[in-house]
């Protein structure tokens, strides 16, 4: 067994959904995609045990493209992080009733293969068309089925996408490039060029648009805040706690070892700006009026930090970026989920609207605030180790670089607890907030179980991603 | 079995949060406070069978539970270490905890969330033994956290006011800059030592101040006391403290009086060997130290709110543990946050007997002539408050008299400026207690026609703990200095002993005739003059400035508060529409450049998706040709 039956399973998957009818949609692809999540584990279980998942074969012979899937523990980590998101944003879209539903999971499943090609694929033309393919689900998902005014969502969406299709413009000509030098598209054989300063320096800078892009990092970030905010909850879990990942991933993946010299010459100005970003967003997640939009720039200056992480070239950067991105991502999805249970009731987004709502739900209440302690990266949370590591890090690098981005843990709090004030608490409100469902519960405590397990116990996925950043890094060394 | 006793210890009131969260409001509101102050007497007793071990073997006990995190090279161990500091600690979180949990079984009883109550309480109680047992820096700053955590839930306990959730935002927010600080000071350590566990700091920092290493050892201390002054609530980040008396009673007494807020205390007792070796960061600290100490008690002075006045005192009182820390008296700081835990717990839960009593009536103004009424409550209080303003034999009178004992022999301006907030100590308390309990009611006639003592479950506490405040003194006396030798295996015996020579003796009864001066200027104005504050408009000059804090909060909010919002204000509304125009932009001149371009702004998908796979193609067909 290897790597591609997954991608077959999400695939097939995708497509039995279609045919499967609007009634069944939503369970079909659920089961697929739960299915695959297991599927996922059998393949960590069998990669621990040293068996070979990966698989190669040629696909194009000229130029020589090659159908190379290769696993190591940073792959798996990302892989696993997609295949046990898409079942629980699948759940979390149990109480909503979307038009031509067999299309819309179908498009999920879609997507999420296609995320689990760009974070397994070893031919960087492979990986690019991977990278490119996860873009089209997403842009039928937020067009056809999101929300708010047609017109604005439109032009939100379509902006979004000429934007990071434009920028991947870049990072093809880039591999064009290094084809050219090296002869295959071959990550291994990418790894092994010796490019001048010069040359690493435009191929680094083509990938960064492209990456700067998709993170996003200041001030490339413009799209992000009206996707966010027009997309279906759904399209914005996917975008938030998945798609951004391709891009930081990519970083760590092709963009560092690929053009070391370039990365480690621009090293400074790279976290300036991904921690500019922190403090950037922070500040303008602090007077968001609308749930999700805050949540959106929380994202932002979350994603700068993970950034910073992966620029400074330490051990611990770039593990602590994988952590960070793990967290990220199941707290980002558990707190967008909160907004869309909160929409579901009251039919706004609107903090100023909202409040009031504690005396009435507890349960939720008590959810929503663990979650956003989580974000708030409290101690004994899964994201508290990867801020704490991202963050010790940049204090090897530079300790000014640990104290501007420390302050999102002050910023974090400011923001994120005043969205919790004004949402949550305050005298009873006058709309009645129905009991959370039980499909609801399920999202929000396995998220809560996840985030609280390893916070405590970061042991398992420590030793899986340690010793794949360690290779990447000698990469980079080299 | 030493390790399995110890983690049920610390998992003991976790067990009580848990069964408060999922059956708390199926069982009793009786049933839940038990449970809740049960798991936490548990915890005391193991606490007090551990320190007679120690007492018996005299040594610290350390293991690891398992393996946390990974940094750098080293790993991080969440590990638990029970030597005679943690325990001491211990000792007193779980003691007065306990005697407060059983307290609030019965003040909480009306509160339709009383089981909530419990539960936060118990877990503030872990987090709080979590913090004083952690082997290393990073265990500690789980707990360090943690009740902040509890701290800001059990402000906005009531949560359905609004004024009360900012209270609690703040102190979460304000804890939280400390904590910046104290997460730089452990990095720091962590890069120049590679280890932060606590029993392999010492050795680590001493060589590497003997390696030329001092101005980082300089940068962590004082980041280290940054974090110390965040939640000790010392200038400048005390201004969270008075507001957190928006939450209950109980939770003032035992978070903002006894247990959480000696935690900086708590911490750079711990790392004592640090800031030996940092002499100038010792000065700050006990120069800020000092001025807090000065600054709350002037503000204490004209509070009308009981429980401010208690909060301003207690904010003053800490002051005066980190002017003994900045001195290298560890031991003496010690000492006085054992006793002012006593009486200031006993005081806290007075002022809620009080309040509780009025039905949440807090301003003094609207009180007196309660003595009669509440005798338990009145001598209990009246007790403590002996102990805090420092009058013999009580326990406040031995602590703060090495406190400025110390101050004396090592600064004499510092020893001044202590001695007056210790005579404007001596003079709020007891206005306090002739504003409450003196001359007549002036509440309401319903009020008076209700005025009672309180029941068993309330007063009970306050008379062990109003003992204690007794008695507490023992434990340090001097001659029989038990609690110096107790803890010179953490201070590595660089106390030194004040001999009782005739300057001794002379400074004791400096500190007396100070306190006595105090209490008299407080009697000739409330009782002879039977003055009573004024209404808040009628106030004016100096006294507004001081009533008003010094207009502290509006110079943070002037200053730091509105310029933030100003700013985040401008970024949303001027600066990122101004950005997506600039992408956009480029966007126009890119489609500008054809008439197809045009047709592509229409937003026709089939038509995108076109462009994209044509695009594709060409790029592959570039490779071809390039080959």
């Amino acid at each position: 067994m290897n790597i591609t039956t997954l991608l077959i399973l999400l695939l097939a998957g995708a497509i039995v959904t279609l045919i499967s009818g609007d009634k069944l949609a939503s369970r079909v692809a659920l089961l697929f995609s739960l299915v695959a999540f297991g599927f996922s584990l059998n393949l960590l279980f069998q990669f621990n045990q040293g068996t070979d998942i990966s698989f190669v074969s040629n696909w194009i012979d000229n130029p020589k493209v090659a159908f190379a899937l290769k696993a190591d523990g940073l792959s798996m980590a990302m892989v696993l992080l997609t295949t046990a998101l898409t079942p629980l944003i699948i759940l979390s879209s149990f109480g909503n009733n979307f038009n031509n539903s067999k299309n819309f999971y179908a498009l999920v499943l879609l997507m999420s293969f296609a995320m689990i090609g760009t974070f397994l694929a070893a031919d960087g033309l492979l990986y690019y068309v991977f990278w490119e393919l996860a873009l089209i689900p997403i842009y039928f998902i937020a067009l056809i089925w999101g929300n708010g005014d047609a017109e604005e969502r439109k032009k939100a969406v379509v902006k979004f996408f000429i934007y990071t299709l434009a920028g991947s413009l870049f990072m093809l000509v880039g591999f064009a490039y290094l084809y050219s030098k090296a002869g295959s598209f071959l990550l291994e054989d990418l790894y092994k060029l010796e490019l001048s300063d010069n040359e690493q320096f435009w191929i680094f800078f083509a990938f960064f648009l492209a990456y700067a892009i998709k993170i996003p990092i200041i001030p490339f970030h413009t799209w992000q805040a009206k996707v966010y905010q027009k997309a279906p909850t759904v399209g914005t879990m996917l975008l938030s706690g998945i798609m951004l990942k391709m891009g930081l991933y990519s970083v760590i993946r092709w963009q560092l070892p690929i053009a070391p010299n370039a990365a480690k010459e621009y090293m400074p100005i790279l976290i300036g700006l991904s921690i500019a970003g922190v403090v950037y967003g922070s500040i303008v997640a602090l007077r968001q009026k609308d749930l999700k939009k805050l949540l959106a720039y929380s994202s932002l200056a979350h994603v700068g930090l993970i950034a910073a992480g992966c620029y400074t070239l330490t051990v611990d950067g770039l593990n602590g970026a994988v952590y960070q991105m793990i967290a990220h991502g199941f707290v980002i999805v558990g707190l967008f989920f909160a907004a869309e249970v909160i929409f579901r009731r009251f039919e706004t987004r609107k903090i100023k609207e909202l409040g009031g709502i504690r005396s009435q739900a507890s349960g939720f209440t008590s959810m929503f605030m663990i979650l956003v302690l989580a974000s708030v990266a409290l101690p004994g949370t899964y994201n508290f180790v990867g801020e704490f590591t991202v963050l010790y890090s940049l204090s090897q690098v530079n300790l000014w670089f640990a104290l501007i981005g420390g302050t999102t843990i002050i910023l974090g709090a400011y923001y994120m607890l005043r969205m919790f004030q004004h949402t949550m608490l305050g005298e009873t409100n006058t709309k009645v907030f129905a009991e959370v469902s039980l499909n609801e519960t399920i999202v929000f405590v396995v998220i809560i179980g996840f985030l609280l397990f390893f916070g405590l116990y970061p042991k398992p996925i420590n030793d899986l991603v340690n010793p794949a950043i360690k290779e990447i890094l000698a990469v980079i060394n080299r | 079995m030493e390790m399995n006793l110890a983690i049920l210890l610390l998992l003991s009131p976790f067990v009580g949060f848990l069964f408060n969260v999922f059956f708390g409001k199926k069982v009793s509101k009786g049933f839940s406070g038990t449970i809740g102050t049960l798991t936490v007497v548990v915890s005391f007793l193991l606490s007090v069978c551990f320190f007679a071990q120690l007492n018996q073997n005299g040594k610290a006990f350390e293991f690891s539970l398992f393996d946390w995190i990974q940094v750098g090279n080293f790993k991080l161990n969440f590990g638990i270490l029970l030597d005679q500091l943690s325990i001491l600690w211990l000792l007193f979180v779980t003691g007065i905890g306990s005697l407060i949990h059983l307290y609030s079984i019965s003040y909480m009883h009306d509160d339709e969330n009383m089981h909530k109550f419990f539960a936060y309480l118990n877990l503030f109680v872990f987090f709080m033994i979590t913090l004083v047992v952690g082997s290393n820096l990073l265990v500690m700053f789980i707990g360090w956290e943690g009740v902040g955590l509890c701290s800001y839930l059990l402000i906005g306990f009531w949560y359905k006011n609004q004024d009360y959730n900012d209270a609690a935002k703040k102190a979460f927010i304000m804890n939280r800059v400390g904590d910046l600080g104290l997460l730089i000071g452990i990095f720091i350590l962590a890069i120049n030592l590679d280890t932060i566990n606590f029993t392999d700091l010492n050795a680590g920092v001493v060589a590497l101040n003997k390696t030329g290493g001092n101005q980082a050892l300089q940068w962590a201390a004082l980041c280290l006391f940054i974090g110390a002054t965040g939640k000790s609530a010392q200038i400048p980040l005390y201004t969270w403290l008075p507001d957190a008396m928006a939450g209950p009673t109980p939770v003032s007494a035992l978070i903002h009086a006894a247990t959480m807020v000696t935690a900086g205390i708590f911490m750079v007792t711990r790392m004592n060997f640090l800031f030996d070796l940092t002499p100038n960061v010792q000065h700050v600290i006990a120069i800020i130290g000092t001025i807090t100490a000065l600054v709350a008690a002037a503000i204490g002075l004209l509070q009308n709110d009981i429980k401010k006045v208690l909060a301003y005192s207690t904010v003053s009182q800490l002051g005066l543990m980190f002017l003994a820390l900045g001195l290298g008296a560890y031991n003496v700081a010690v000492f006085h946050v054992i006793t002012h835990a006593f009486f200031k717990a006993c005081l806290f839960l007075g002022s809620g007997s009080v309040i509780h009593g009025l039905h949440g009536e807090q301003d003094m103004r609207k009180m007196g002539g309660l003595r009669k009424a509440m005798p338990i409550t009145f001598w209990t209080m009246m007790i403590s408050t002996l102990a805090i303003a420092g009058i013999f034999p009580f326990a406040g009178f031995w602590s703060k008299d090495e406190i400025l004992m110390t101050a004396f022999h090592e600064n004499k301006t510092l020893w001044i400026v202590a001695s007056i907030a210790s005579i404007m100590t001596a003079f709020y308390m007891f206005r306090l207690m002739y504003l409450t309990f003196f001359r007549e009611f002036r509440g309401t006639e319903e009020q008076k026609n209700h005025l009672h003592e309180s029941p068993s479950l309330i007063t009970i506490p306050l008379v062990i703990l109003a003992v204690l405040a007794t008695i507490g003194g023992a434990i340090n006396l001097p001659g029989s200095t038990w609690l110096n030798h107790y803890l010179e295996p953490i201070l590595a015996g660089k106390h030194e002993e004040h001999h009782l020579g005739s300057t001794e003796y002379m400074l004791m009864g400096i500190a007396l005739v100070g306190a006595i001066i105090g209490i008299v200027l407080a009697y000739s104005k409330y009782i002879k003059q039977a003055f009573v504050p004024k209404t808040d408009n009628e106030i004016v000059g100096f006294s507004k400035t001081i009533y008003n804090k010094f207009y502290v909060d509006e110079l943070y909010t002037a200053t730091i508060v509105k310029p933030i919002n100003a700013l985040s204000n401008f970024f949303r509304t001027t600066l990122e529409p101004a950005l997506s125009k600039v992408v956009f932009s480029f966007g126009s001149v890119a489609y500008g450049l054809s008439s197809q371009g045009r047709k592509l702004q229409n937003g026709n998908i089939g038509l995108y998706l076109f462009v994209f796979v044509i695009g594709i193609c060409a790029i592959i067909t570039y490779l071809f040709i390039a080959q």
